[in-house]
């Protein structure tokens, strides 16, 4: 137990940099608050399976699995030092308060300092005829696989770019599910800088050699540099294949009764855009993200991000970048034991975030954010799929209301107004939008989030005070 | 480029009241107007607002006015080519208590002879025609043309058309102050520019107070934020825009739906207006506290799911009345805000009256009430 004059700290986020930073405040002295929406921690690539399943850690987490396994058995040692909720989702942030909700009961948490480890999500262009039944992300399409051991279909294509393509592909093809192509938008050969970046951890850009060899072997059609065309099919019948121009423009075609889409990762960002944080233009990604120093402080005193929520570094990266934050916050509060362990520790926890920020930067070279696919996507094409806005909506309001910025050109055209607020077709939208009116897309701005976070029940209570 | 632009008319604020008085002087009168707008037009609380057109629950003396703006509402696509989303299908305001149904019940008789007629429903009366509202609900009064729009776009869609008809509108102008000289005023804007006219309209919204002051004309005006929030789309079923008629401010609330079939709403307690920074923050009691009054409200809300809220800057006066019309002490000078969260539904009848005024001198819908002048000397 924590003094009463201890700091209140409350992580968001029970996945590694979660963890991480739980555990490191807990060796502080402190009982950290740690919120999390899953039912268990672990977090997104550790996502454990519910009580009472037994996979084994092998045949879930494959190569992960001591790092899956070290993580479990850390937050476990943790139970009954840290005040752990569950299935809570923080759903508003005002200052110096987290507003939680955890089935329909809401709660306020005051804090001294917060950590957001609020991991990422799959980042997804939109594709002409995407909007058809048989298309998911990358990440459901693995979540399927791993929480309910199914393929979203008999014959599934893979389109994209990323290293989570080609690891969700060899995984269907090792679950014994048809991979009918693994077509990637990223150029067959990155440039130089990328290969740099990617050589800082020579041995997961191996693994990565290692998944494309799995995929050849297994008679997958891997194409690289390709430009979609469309998930053909119908609207009443889902996806019937994939069309795509290949490297040399020649219009290919796969077959297919399912589609797994994504192109990398984009951060969870809405809990920093609530605190009031800077956010600068990462142009290696083409993304917005909170500023940051090498601690993982924010611009909003008080306030730390940490994890894929902030930079995507993977799972290694939010693992060191969530205790750094926890240090670092330690640190600014004044309280000695963690201001001891800061110091002694700093140094070599931001050395490690260096080197996965370099491969980061690798990865983001290697596998770009297809951003010359915009300019030809076709009017048709639904860029927003919560409100059913298509790309020739989006362009005929920039043309006639001279809309040049996101917010605004969101506000004429409902993009980005529905249920995902914008989390997955922003990215896009700002790319089409920046091509219509001929500016950089960093000059027309980001959608700005409001809260909740996550749509809230209705049948929410309000606070007992 | 550097030699002061001079108009006929100089209009400070790219707020509703400003876009439609600039259109209404070219269409009407053709007088040259020029529009000048800190950030971008119609994004402040003419941007931000829930879109109620509504007359039912005015005071008394805005009703001249309202009916004016109704009849606007009623061409809006014919005079700018577009609808903003404008839908008649009726404003109805019901209650929980036998009291409140007997002032509903008193301002129907009072708004009679103004040219509202309004429809009272009983309970059962409501159930029958709507079916979706708690057995708490005890009466209602149906003003059955009225209706809601997107405020989202009907702003920058006056200014546009403004434009079509040959008004200036310059936005990422902010006017740092005005002077007088030779018969006209003067804009001085943060980016050097200097803008001149002989006729000078103060549209600045919740932002006022400094400018009037400066001629000498202060008034009690403070900035607040009412809270919004938004549901994802359930099947349509509410035509009419519904609220809730209530003297207890904690339980006040309304709702429209959109063709879209999302819900839209507001009401209750203010959140936190920030109009240096130009911020509206948004309290989440407050928003608990709405959803808890839309529940007790409409039961079939619960299982829907809220998935954005808002908020906007409007101006307060003290006396709850807008400041509209000449100014008291200089001629030449113009005022129109401090609309006191009820200003979307007027704002094409203030364009209009404005209109009028600053072209002919006189106006034939009664605004005295709203004269700056009433708060001289206090
Ligand atoms: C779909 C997907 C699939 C991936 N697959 C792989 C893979 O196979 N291999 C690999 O190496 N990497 C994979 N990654 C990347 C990997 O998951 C991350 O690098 C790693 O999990 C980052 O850890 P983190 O702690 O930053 O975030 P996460 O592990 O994502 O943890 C974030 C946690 O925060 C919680 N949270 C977020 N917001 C809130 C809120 N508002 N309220 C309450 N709780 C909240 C979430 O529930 C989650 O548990 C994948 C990522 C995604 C998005
Ligand atoms: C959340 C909310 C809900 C509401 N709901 C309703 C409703 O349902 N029905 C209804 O009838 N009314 C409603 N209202 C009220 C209505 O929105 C306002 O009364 C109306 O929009 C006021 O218009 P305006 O032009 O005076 O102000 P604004 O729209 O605020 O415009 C003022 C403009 O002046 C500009 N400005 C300020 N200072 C300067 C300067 N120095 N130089 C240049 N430009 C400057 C600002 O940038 C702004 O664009 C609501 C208001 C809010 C905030």
């Amino acid at each position: 137990m924590s003094a009463p004059s201890a700091p209140r700290v409350v992580v968001v986020g029970a996945g590694p940099a979660g963890v991480r930073a739980a555990q490191a405040l807990v060796e502080a002295g402190l009982r950290p608050v740690v919120i999390d929406e899953g039912r268990r921690d672990g977090g997104q690539i550790y996502r454990r399976q519910p009580e009472g399943f037994t996979r084994g850690y092998a045949k879930l987490y494959g190569s992960e699995a001591p790092k899956a396994e070290a993580l479990h058995r850390d937050f476990d040692a943790l139970r009954g030092k840290v005040d752990y909720r569950s299935e809570t989702l923080a759903w508003n942030l005002t200052p110096g308060e987290l507003h939680t909700v955890r089935a329909g009961e809401p709660q306020v948490l005051p804090f001294d300092a917060l950590l957001v480890c609020s991991g990422a999500t799959d980042r997804l262009a939109p594709v002409n005829g995407w909007h058809r039944a048989g298309c998911y992300s990358l990440g459901a399409a693995q979540i399927a696989l791993k929480a309910q051991a199914c393929a979203i279909g008999s014959k599934v294509v893979f389109l994209g770019s990323g290293p989570l393509l080609y690891l969700v592909a060899a995984q269907y093809v090792q679950a014994g599910a048809q991979v009918a192509a693994v077509l990637d938008t990223a150029p067959a050969r990155p440039p130089l800088a990328a290969l740099a970046g990617l050589l800082a951890r020579p041995r997961l850009a191996l693994r990565g050699l290692q998944l494309i060899r799995q995929l050849r072997r297994a008679g997958v059609a891997l194409r690289k540099g390709v430009r979609p065309l469309e998930i053909l099919g119908s609207d009443e019948h889902g996806v019937a294949g994939v069309s795509v121009f290949d490297a040399h423009g020649d219009v290919q075609r796969f077959d297919c009764d399912a589609v797994g889409l994504g192109w990398h990762l984009r951060a969870e960002t809405q809990l920093a855009d609530l605190a009031r944080c800077e956010f600068a233009f990462e142009p290696t990604s083409r993304q917005w993200l909170p500023r940051l120093d090498e601690d993982g402080r924010s611009s909003t005193p008080g306030v730390y991000l940490a994890g894929d929520g902030a930079r995507i570094l993977g799972a290694d990266g939010a693992e060191a970048a969530g205790r750094l934050a926890a240090l670092a916050a330690l640190s600014d509060l004044g309280h000695a034991p963690g201001r001891a362990l800061y110091q002694s520790q700093h140094a070599d926890l931001r050395r490690t975030l260096a080197t996965m920020d370099r491969f980061r930067r690798g990865l983001a070279l290697a596998f770009p954010w297809p951003q010359a696919q915009f300019a030809g996507l076709p009017d048709q094409a639904v860029v927003c799929r919560c409100e059913a806005v298509t790309a020739g909506e989006l362009r005929r309001c920039v043309d006639q209301t001279g809309s040049r910025e996101v917010n605004r050109a969101k506000a004429f055209s409902r993009v980005g107004m529905g249920r995902c607020q914008g989390r997955y077709c922003g990215h896009a939208a700002a790319e089409i939008i920046a091509h219509a009116c001929r500016l950089p897309v960093e000059d027309v701005g980001r959608l700005r989030a409001q809260a909740p976070v996550k749509p809230l029940p209705m049948d929410t209570r309000e606070v007992l005070s | 480029m550097s030699a002061p632009t001079r108009s006929d008319v100089l209009i400070v604020g790219g707020g509703l009241m400003g876009t439609t008085t600039a259109f209404f002087l070219r269409r009407y009168y053709g007088l040259s107007v020029t529009l000048l707008e800190r950030e971008l037009v119609g994004r402040q609380a003419s941007g931000t607002n829930f879109g109620n057109v509504r007359r039912q629950g005015r005071d008394l003396d805005q009703l001249p006015l309202a009916n004016r703006a109704r009849a606007v509402w009623g061409r809006i696509k014919e005079l700018l080519g577009e609808d903003l989303e404008f839908v008649p299908y009726g404003h109805l305001r019901v209650c929980y208590t036998e009291a409140q149904a007997a002032v509903l019940e008193q301002h129907a008789q009072a708004v009679k002879p103004l040219g509202l007629d309004l429809e009272l429903f009983t309970a059962e009366g409501l159930r029958r025609r709507w079916g979706i509202f708690s057995d708490g609900v005890v009466a209602g009064s149906l003003s059955p043309v009225d209706g809601h729009a997107n405020p989202r776009l009907a702003g920058p869609a006056f200014a546009r058309a403004a434009e079509r008809e040959g008004a200036r509108i310059v936005e990422h102008a902010e006017v740092l102050h005005i002077e007088q000289e030779g018969g006209d005023f003067l804009a001085y804007a943060a980016d050097g520019k200097v803008y001149r006219a002989p006729q000078l309209l103060i549209a600045t919204g919740a932002w006022s107070k400094r400018l009037a002051e400066s001629f000498g004309e202060p008034v009690p005006l403070e900035a607040r934020a009412p809270t919004m929030g938004v549901t994802e789309p359930l099947p349509y079923a509410v035509g009419p825009s519904i609220g809730l008629s209530s003297p207890i401010e904690t339980e006040g609330l309304y709702f429209r739906q959109i063709d879209r079939g999302n819900i839209v709403f507001g009401g209750g307690l203010k959140s936190i207006a920030d109009p240096v920074n130009i911020r509206a923050y948004v309290k989440p009691d407050n928003t608990l506290r709405q959803l808890r009054e839309l529940r007790r409200f409409v039961p079939g809300f619960a299982h829907a799911q809220l998935i954005r809220v808002w908020s906007g800057i409007e101006g307060y006066t003290a006396d709850w009345k807008p400041v509209m019309g000449p100014s008291a002490r200089v001629s030449g000078l113009h005022y129109a805000f401090g609309f006191n969260g009820e200003g979307f539904a007027i704002s094409p009848g203030v364009g209009e009256v404005m209109a009028e005024l600053l072209a002919t001198g006189r106006t034939s819908t009664p605004i005295e009430p709203f004269s700056i002048g009433r708060f001289a000397g206090a």
